[in-house]
């Protein structure tokens, strides 16, 4: 069950990664910037749900059981926060590059290219 | 919990439902309609997490991404101009895919060798305990253990926002 998980978590981070690579459109990019972060989420949640913390082994831990199975969960929670940021912060900058430049594909801004 | 036929049946349809939707935001030729496809993904993925005992991430990944995210995405496309041009790939194309697929067999090969520890299937009862109240201990330990990146969060939430009202602006 685990590996399954984790190979759909791989496919549809690879999907991301392809569409960041090879499209032109900035909200294209972005679509698919979020796609990875979903993988990961993904990948976090089945691990906390399916492995076995190490420190769970160790008879002196003072940790909760909550902590050692949740963890990954509330760390979920925490890239859905940033990425809900990098969204509202990337779509005001594809706003104000549209507004500037009159375009919305990444092969027309090279001002910084050196 | 995967328990049953009709939980794998659920399982696939969701798996295929998510994977399949997002090849469909790459491919599309409409950005609009990529951004209709990436709503389905994320509902598949919230559909998977729903499965896997997450039921919380999964009530947050429908009112966040599907609710916030996709709705922000639909209206920065509405309102920058020369969308209908489409999402056209650049020359990079054949070699993403090449580097890609070998990312994606590297990582396949790896989960498939590894030795995972992996949770037996009958579970004690402390542990379905806290996997049946997840909410709860979630937000115990976010304002706990975890009390500084929650913080930290709140104050990152209130940058993005400010810096994008800031870079909007009319001046």
């Amino acid at each position: 069950m685990l590996e399954r998980l984790l190979i759909i978590s791989a496919i549809l981070f690879v999907i991301g990664l392809y569409g960041v690579l090879s499209r032109k459109h900035i909200i294209s990019i972005l679509m698919s910037a979020e796609i990875m972060f979903n993988a990961a989420n993904l990948a976090l949640v089945a691990f906390s749900r399916y492995t076995i913390p190490a420190s769970y082994r160790i008879p002196s831990t003072s940790l909760s059981p909550e902590h050692l199975l949740l963890s990954g969960q509330t760390f979920a929670v925490f890239v859905i926060v940033i990425a809900a940021a990098e969204v509202a912060l990337g779509l005001a900058l594809i706003i104000a590059i549209a507004r500037r430049n009159e375009t919305s594909e990444i092969t027309n801004l090279s001002l910084m290219k050196g | 919990m995967l328990d049953n036929t009709f939980s794998e049946i659920v399982f696939w349809i969701l798996a295929t439902l998510s994977i399949s939707s997002a090849i469909l935001v790459i491919y599309l030729k409409s950005v609009f309609r990529s951004a209709l496809m990436l709503l389905l993904s994320f509902v598949g993925v919230a559909g998977i997490f729903a499965m896997i005992n997450a039921e919380f991430l999964a009530i947050v990944q429908v009112l966040i991404y599907g609710g916030g995210i996709t709705v922000l995405i639909i209206f920065a496309i509405m309102m920058t101009q020369n969308v209908n041009q489409g999402n056209q790939g650049n020359h990079l194309q054949i070699i993403a895919l090449f580097s890609t697929a070998s990312i994606l067999s590297i990582l396949t090969y790896s989960i498939i060798q590894a030795q995972w520890d992996i949770l037996p299937n009958d579970l004690p009862d402390p542990i379905v305990n806290v996997f049946i109240n997840s909410p709860t201990y979630i937000g115990k330990l976010l304002l706990n253990e975890f009390v500084l990146a929650f913080e930290i969060a709140g104050i990152v939430l209130l940058a993005a926002i400010v810096g994008a009202l800031s870079l909007v602006r009319d001046d």
